[in-house]
């Protein structure tokens, strides 16, 4: 049943929420943290755990692997509501240190990525599954 | 006649997102095979035009949610918002290989650090280039540059002013727009090829919607990798911005 699957990514997005409040709040915080992380985490261990018992049937997958194609049209509408207008009337200061922080990270990002030791060239592609959703999704 | 399909919009909001989204991908798709030759990828520009429709219903309507403010368009708010973003985005975990994930979390941790300390500082020397000399405003405006959520609840856990809060809200805005539109064009400079090299990217340039949409644009297969580093910047902000970063800031500038 395709309904198992986006069931298992709805516990593990809620429970992931969850545990992420509760992180917030035992550390002070006024925010949740890390929460989708967790949840994320968690939907790697649940889908190690069932494929090693076998109860993961290609239909299961599909219900989460839907969502999983969905998400650059969901980035899109996400981009879709920006607040535009605010972001570029914030003026030489709002621009020039975001401008400059992502000059930055993006030095260091490439010095630690360069730094990466190439045991083989060209990288491996990562290894998908054969769902076609997916190789869409591309 | 026409009202009547605009009330048929109205009604089903989430319904004609879909519809209105699917055409914008569609509409990209040829714009990157026709126009650059499969260059410039179709989401890179599906993400630009969503951009531009979002200046577009922000200048219209004069609210801060872009197109989702013109309730034709209310369904974009669903869709493009947190609830459904962040599920489509615990989805993609999907086709995380673990030991890949595993390999590189010590680094993803490093980066997640760094990415969190290097924006705050430059945006805390920016802020007092120009003028603001206090710690309370350099801390927001600096938190604002780690990103547009951390700069707000940092402000408002030490008491900036709003004008402060705007601006720091500003810089994490204009930080994600960046980093959406600049990752495709900068990919070869950052080396984004592999699961690691998308984590460090994750913990670095920071912003959710910033990398969930970058990464998007370069490879859809590094997605879940600086996804998952990058969903713990916001709290790691949040957590450092009106404690240690606040205190260092203060004790800096006394």
């Amino acid at each position: 049943m395709i309904i198992y699957g986006t069931a298992l990514l709805a516990t593990c997005h809620l429970l992931g929420i969850f545990l992420g409040d509760l992180l917030g709040q035992a550390l002070g915080v006024k925010t949740n943290v890390g929460g989708v992380g967790i949840a994320m985490l968690l939907l790697i261990a649940a889908r190690l755990f069932m494929q090693r018992r076998e109860i993961l049937p290609k239909l299961t997958e599909l219900g989460v692997e839907y969502w999983g194609a969905l998400y650059i049209p969901v980035v899109v509408a996400m981009a879709a509501q920006q607040d535009m207008v605010a972001a570029l009337r914030g003026g030489p200061v709002a621009v020039l240190s975001a401008v400059t922080a992502v000059a930055v990270c993006a030095g260091v990002i490439s010095a630690i990525n360069r730094s990466e030791r190439r045991e083989e060239d060209p990288a491996p592609v990562p290894v998908l599954h054969d769902n076609p959703l997916l190789a869409e999704a591309e | 006649m026409l009202d009547i399909l605009e009330k048929a919009a109205l009604h089903n909001g989430l319904v004609a997102a879909f519809a209105l989204v699917g055409v914008i991908v569609l509409l990209s798709g040829q714009i990157s095979r026709r126009l650059t030759f499969g260059r410039v990828h179709g989401s890179a520009i599906a993400i630009v035009i969503g951009l531009a429709l979002a200046y577009w219903g922000g200048k219209v309507s004069g609210g801060h949610k872009g197109l989702a403010d013109l309730s034709l368009f209310g369904g974009i708010g669903l869709m493009g918002g947190a609830m459904l973003r962040d599920f489509a985005i615990v989805a993609t975990a999907f086709e995380v290989q673990a030991t890949e994930a595993r390999k590189a979390g010590l680094v993803g941790a490093v980066s997640l650090l760094l990415g969190t300390v290097l924006p705050f500082i430059v945006g805390a020397c920016v802020a007092r280039a120009f003028g603001y000399s206090d710690a309370v405003s350099m801390t927001t405006i600096g938190a604002g540059a780690v990103t547009y959520i951390v700069g707000p609840v940092t402000g408002a856990a030490i008491g900036a002013s709003p004008d402060v809060m705007a601006l720091s809200i500003a810089t994490g805005l204009v930080k994600a727009i960046i980093v959406m539109v600049g990752t495709p064009i900068a990919a070869r400079f950052l080396v984004l090829r592999t699961p690691r090299s998308a984590m460090v990217f994750g913990g670095l340039a920071g912003t959710v919607s910033g990398v969930s949409a970058g990464l998007a644009a370069t490879d859809r297969k590094l997605v879940p990798y600086g996804a998952l580093v990058a969903t713990f910047h916001t709290g790691l902000g949040c957590l450092m911005g009106p404690s240690v970063l606040f205190f260092a800031t203060k004790a800096l500038i006394a």
